[in-house]
């Protein structure tokens, strides 16, 4: 069995009525959905809408506690993963699923349920090279997979899904790890397909461009329940985002101030920096940022984005170069840190900028514990003006917390962020490191961080946003700079360019 | 005595101490490295090869059949292998510590059980006389090759095929590098695991075997000198490949054949440290080896050694 034998056909699905409660929380509400065979389906909603949970049901991670599926119209019972699979029904997921250390034909063979216990390379590469002459689309399978860029890796697995003749493929943020070229590539191929009536597609996604130039209909979710469906030719932008977001108010951001003239702050000269495995993940980076401006990183991830950051926070030693502030030598201790101003959001926050078992109001003392008024001589520490400063800043920052003393890793994603911004943007700020600062928060969120990143920079700090989020760099950035491979290139003021030229550069096809 | 007779006496008592110090080395490297392939280390290997020698010459000795006494051998590092994965299994439990108390465990009861086996002399494994052709019988002495030494390689050469052109070889590699990816396509990862450290541990015991019934061919406590955790080394030096293994294996075993070479020429100044010699090399590759990156870039990306 190779995955050719039968010529299966697009297959339509429908979710009725599904139903999932964890604990004391409804996640799913009575959630229905229809997608017709041969069609491209757009699931949208926030983070927590319910999406994941929704197609986790559908196939048989979760067990729902209501409702049911119906594959091409009759009802069927899948239990577990497998079986969603025998009926056809395939995901690609956000983390990719293929083994690094193997090639692409050992991940492809590896993946069929079924085969001889003693491989035979030759048939089984003559059979794959037949099979891929009738994709319309290949990734190179005789390398191993971590040699493969983030645009292929996400080919391969839908090649295996395809390969694994299923004939109705969930696609999990598609896009969050292809340039803009790919992501149209990619999904302009499967929209093909559907056209053709040889797959059925259902996306979950969040960016309306996607949704307006490939899917067919929509589904959006809010908080669990069922917001709104339709076709997507009917449905406006505006629309889709007030099915999304409901009536949240959403914090208005403060205009650009210009600035003219303002010096260079932070100077990045010829940094590099090595990978853990020793290869150069920061190749000779040069990058001047003014007071006052917010220069914008693009780039698709693991091109030496996060090293670069890790290098800036001191996180990461650096092989060669220099960084000025002000011009001043600047090296990234924490004594310089509190010099020079130089605060951070770095990625992921629980686990870069935050301790998770220590309480909030400790995580937020971090910059100022050794200092009056929570230090006396230095080193007696006491927890009463620790947690008043605390509670202040808990206040001003809108962080949801039970209390100050609750452990941070408690509070939710926005609320965590919430709390480093805090700690990090109370005080005078002249240098700010910012990376992915709204991955996994909902709108609100995503706006008050933004917000509050605008304010810095119109206060006068210079900003260095890192972000995967090409929407972000380009409603926030003065200056966009693009990473790939651990070089800059390309530097260019946002006026003057656009997310075509951006995307060209960001897959290294600038020059 | 002439210089080059010296020599070629050294290389000669080199060669075939080498092959001697080789086998064990490389039955307890395959069997580390089967089990790191599916993403456990199993420290436990020094205690498995202890127990495997006692078991081997206890067996040899009540059957009088040395291969009977392998295969023993074989079947309690199997047990141990089984042990091994099945405590590894409950929650939270860490496969290194888990692996040096088995360690402890192995040596324990092989000292205990085998306290009425170091008096009486067992039978032991024939050797294969390859060495007629060179006409020196130096050479000839060298090359009397146990036939353990000969299955080792092949079973090198097999497990370097099974690994890239079988189905289980492919499953095993999924399993070590990705456990979400081996659940994702639904096989069992702690039956896999299970099954590699309980063959690892077959080799390891098989190992022991070797130690007690051909070289240095007796059974006491002192028989091992810690090849079991040197194998550990052994398997990173060799970034995980079977036939990297060989290599290393002969290596090691040369190194540990130095000392007794350069003394069967007279040279005696120095014995114990040239004795030392395959610790000092596993010094200097843990040093070399632990620094390398390149390394890192090869490990099973499920252990506990990497993560």
């Amino acid at each position: 069995m190779t995955g050719m034998t039968s010529e299966r056909r697009a297959i339509g699905l429908e979710a009725v009525k599904m139903r999932k409660v964890f604990g004391g929380l409804v996640a799913l509400d009575d959630v229905s959905l229809k997608v017709p065979a041969g069609t491209f389906h757009a699931l949208l909603g926030e983070n927590g809408a319910g999406k994941s949970t929704l197609v986790k049901c559908i196939m048989g991670f979760y067990k729902p506690d209501g409702g049911q599926v119906l594959v091409d119209g009759r009802q069927s019972a899948i239990a577990n993963p497998r079986e969603a699979a025998e009926a056809g029904i395939g995901m690609v997921y956000q983390h990719f699923t293929l083994v690094p250390s193997l090639t692409g034909a050992e991940n492809l063979v590896v993946s069929r349920p079924r085969g001889s216990q003693i491989i035979d390379w030759k048939t089984e590469h003559a059979a794959l090279e037949e099979f891929l002459a009738r994709m319309p689309f290949r990734a190179p399978l005789d390398k191993p997979v971590h040699m493969l860029s983030a645009g292929e890796k996400q080919k391969l697995e839908i090649l295996k899904q395809l390969f694994l003749d299923q004939r109705f493929i969930i696609l999990d943020e598609p896009t969050s790890v292809l340039t803009p070229d790919e992501a149209d590539e990619v999904l302009g191929l499967l929209r093909g397909m559907t056209k053709r009536g040889d797959v059925t597609v259902l996306m979950i996604t969040h960016k309306f461009r996607e949704v307006q130039a490939f899917a067919d209909d929509l589904t959006v979710l809010r908080k669990g329940g069922y917001a709104g469906s339709g076709k997507v030719s009917e449905t406006s932008i505006d629309a889709m985002a007030k099915m999304m977001i409901g009536d949240t108010q959403i914090r208005e951001r403060a205009a650009r101030v210009a600035h003219k003239d303002a010096p260079v702050t932070l100077d990045i000269a010829g940094v590099c920096a090595d990978a853990d495995d020793g290869r150069a993940a920061v190749d000779g980076i040069n990058l001047k940022i003014h007071a006052g401006e917010i220069v914008g990183i693009a780039g698709v991830s693991g091109n030496g984005q996060s090293a670069l950051v890790e290098v800036l926070s001191g996180q990461r030693p650096m092989r060669e170069g220099q960084l000025t502030i002000k011009g001043a030598d600047f090296l990234p201790s924490r004594q310089s840190m509190a010099k020079y101003k130089v605060f951070g959001l770095p990625e992921e926050p629980l686990k870069n900028a935050a301790v998770p078992n220590m309480t909030v109001a400790e995580n937020i003392a971090f910059r100022t514990f050794d200092q009056p008024p929570i230090a006396k001589l230095g080193w007696w520490l006491s927890a009463g003006p620790m947690r008043k400063r605390a509670q202040e800043l808990i206040a001003r920052y809108r962080v949801k917390t039970p209390s100050a003393d609750a452990p941070i890793a408690a509070l939710s994603g926005g609320n965590v962020q919430r709390a480093v911004l805090a700690r990090e943007l109370s005080s005078e700020v002249d240098v700010l490191i910012v990376a992915n600062p709204c991955f996994g928060l909902d709108f609100a969120s995503v706006e008050e961080i933004r917000a509050q990143i605008m304010d810095q920079r119109n206060r006068g700090a210079a900003v260095l946003l890192v972000s995967e989020d090409l929407d972000e760099i380009l409603s926030l950035s003065d200056r966009v700079a693009v990473m790939s491979e651990g070089k800059i290139a390309y530097v260019e003021e946002i006026g003057k360019t656009d997310r075509a030229t951006i995307g060209h550069h960001m897959a290294g096809h600038g020059h | 005595m002439d210089a080059g007779l010296a020599l070629s006496t050294v290389i000669a008592a080199m060669l075939g101490g080498a092959i001697r110090v080789t086998t064990p080395f490389l039955f307890v490297a395959l069997g580390e490295m089967l089990t790191e392939r599916s993403g456990r280390i199993n420290l436990g290997l020094e205690g498995t090869l202890v127990l495997g020698a006692m078991t081997a010459y206890a067996f040899s000795y009540a059957t009088g059949s040395p291969w009977i006494g392998v295969l023993a051998a074989g079947c309690f590092g199997f047990l141990m292998g089984t042990l091994h994965a099945t405590i590894c299994r409950l929650p939270g439990v860490n496969d290194i510590a888990v692996g040096i108390a088995l360690m402890l465990f192995g040596t324990g009861i092989a000292f205990f059980f085998g306290k009425p086996y170091i008096q009486p002399t067992a039978p032991r494994l024939p050797s294969i006389s390859l060495g007629a052709w060179t006409g020196d019988p130096r050479f000839e002495q060298a090359l009397q090759i146990n036939p353990l030494f000969l299955i080792g390689i092949a079973l090198a050469i097999f497990l370097a095929w099974a690994l890239k052109n079988t189905r289980m070889g492919l499953v095993l590699r999924v399993t070590g590098d990705s456990e979400a990816a081996a659940r994702a396509l639904g096989h069992p990862v702690m039956l896999i695991r299970l099954l590699a450290t309980a063959v690892g541990g077959f080799f390891a015991g098989v190992g022991g075997a070797f130690l007690s019934l051909y070289y240095p061919g007796s059974w006491n406590e002192g028989l091992s000198s810690g090849q079991g955790l040197m194998a550990v080394a052994l398997v990173i030096f060799a970034r995980w490949d079977p036939i990297r293994c060989l290599y290393a294996a002969l290596l090691f075993g040369a190194a540990g054949a130095l000392g007794p070479a350069l003394q069967s020429i007279g040279v005696t100044q120095g014995y114990y440290f040239f004795n030392a010699a395959p610790y000092i090399l596993t010094l200097f590759l843990m040093i070399g080896s632990a620094g390398s990156k390149r390394a890192l870039r090869d490990a099973p990306g499920e252990l506990s050694l990497t993560r």
